[in-house]
């Protein structure tokens, strides 16, 4: 047994990592980086399928202001609403000691 | 002030549509093109927000040094304002950004430091709204901190090696006036001064009535 199986066994691991070399070396390939642009490219140069279209952040940055504000005021407008029926609850009290 | 109110407000929403309707005739800059029109919103905010530190800047000082009642309303009302106005800011921002730069966000030191100061005046809100007794005067000096670390914003393009433009951008914007840039940026400015002015009357008008349902409140009490 000894020496015969030891070789057969180191044979196997050998065969094992080589095999599993093989299979890996198509995704490493595949996910290696692209290749480096040489110069710079100005974005209005750019592709349209690598451009971002700047109209939706455009309305995006002005539809998130109008709808702030308005969150705001309504706020402002609960609590103005509460304090104020508070305070006429309040005045009916003192009224009636 | 509730007589002045009404017609503050009606000037804003007429300031704010003459402003909506010259950024949208400006021209386009030439290397930002449409995204570019962020701008004009996104650094009013900034004003308006600067507007606020300054007014809760003053009030806490007043609050702290005169033990007045009405100071701190106003400084809790500018704080409120200064959030509210730093949060779009702090929105507008990256939205800009991600086309302008590539990226919505970057801790460079402007941004970061701006991103801290609006922390700040969270911090004054939350110390308020759970402070306890005595939260006024916490509160107070949290805001005069914060007002201590507002110029580093404007300064930070100047001192660290950013990439924000440095402070030019007002002087810009008076120089390209025949342009057609400085119509719509100062007007946009104007707006939203007007609108922190009306808001904070709203807001004050809502401390006011607190502090006389408070009154009352001990009043009833004794």
């Amino acid at each position: 047994m000894g020496r015969t199986d030891r070789t057969g066994g180191i044979g196997r691991m050998a065969w094992g990592v080589l095999f599993s070399a093989i299979l890996l070396i198509g995704p490493a390939l595949a996910a290696q980086p692209p290749a480096g642009q040489s110069e710079f490219v100005p974005v209005k140069e750019l592709p349209p399928s690598e451009q971002l279209p700047a109209a939706p952040l455009l309305i995006a940055a002005y539809a998130f202001f109008l709808v702030l504000m308005i969150v705001y005021v309504w706020t402002v407008w609960r609590r103005l609403g509460k304090v104020d029926a508070d305070l006429h609850a309040l005045e009916q009290r003192m009224a009636k000691r | 002030m509730r007589k002045l109110f009404a017609p503050l407000a009606a000037a804003t929403a007429i300031v704010f549509v003459y402003a909506i309707w010259l950024i949208a005739n400006a021209p386009y800059e030439s290397t930002m093109l449409l995204i570019q029109k962020i701008f004009y919103f996104h650094v009013a905010s900034w004003v308006a927000m600067y507007c606020g530190i300054g007014v809760c800047c003053v009030a806490s000082l007043w609050a702290l040094f005169k033990r007045s009642a009405a100071a701190d309303r106003w400084g809790l009302a500018a704080a409120e304002l200064v959030v509210v106005f730093g949060l779009n800011g702090l929105v507008s921002g990256p939205l800009w950004a991600r086309k302008a730069w590539g990226f919505w966000w970057t801790w460079e030191p402007r941004l970061t430091i701006t991103f801290l100061l609006w922390l700040i005046f969270v911090s004054y809100l939350l110390v308020r709204r759970f402070g306890g007794p005595g939260a006024e005067k916490l509160a107070a000096a949290v805001g005069i901190f914060g007002t201590a670390v507002s110029p580093f914003v404007y300064v930070s393009v100047n001192i660290w090696r950013t990439i924000h433009p440095p402070t030019s951008v007002v002087p810009d914007m008076v120089m390209n006036w025949s342009k057609g840039f400085g119509a719509p940026f100062m007007t946009s400015m104007l707006a939203f001064v007007l609108l922190f002015v009306v808001l904070l009357m709203l807001r004050v008008g809502l401390g006011e009535r607190q502090a006389a349902v408070d009154e009352l409140y001990l009043a009833l009490e004794e």
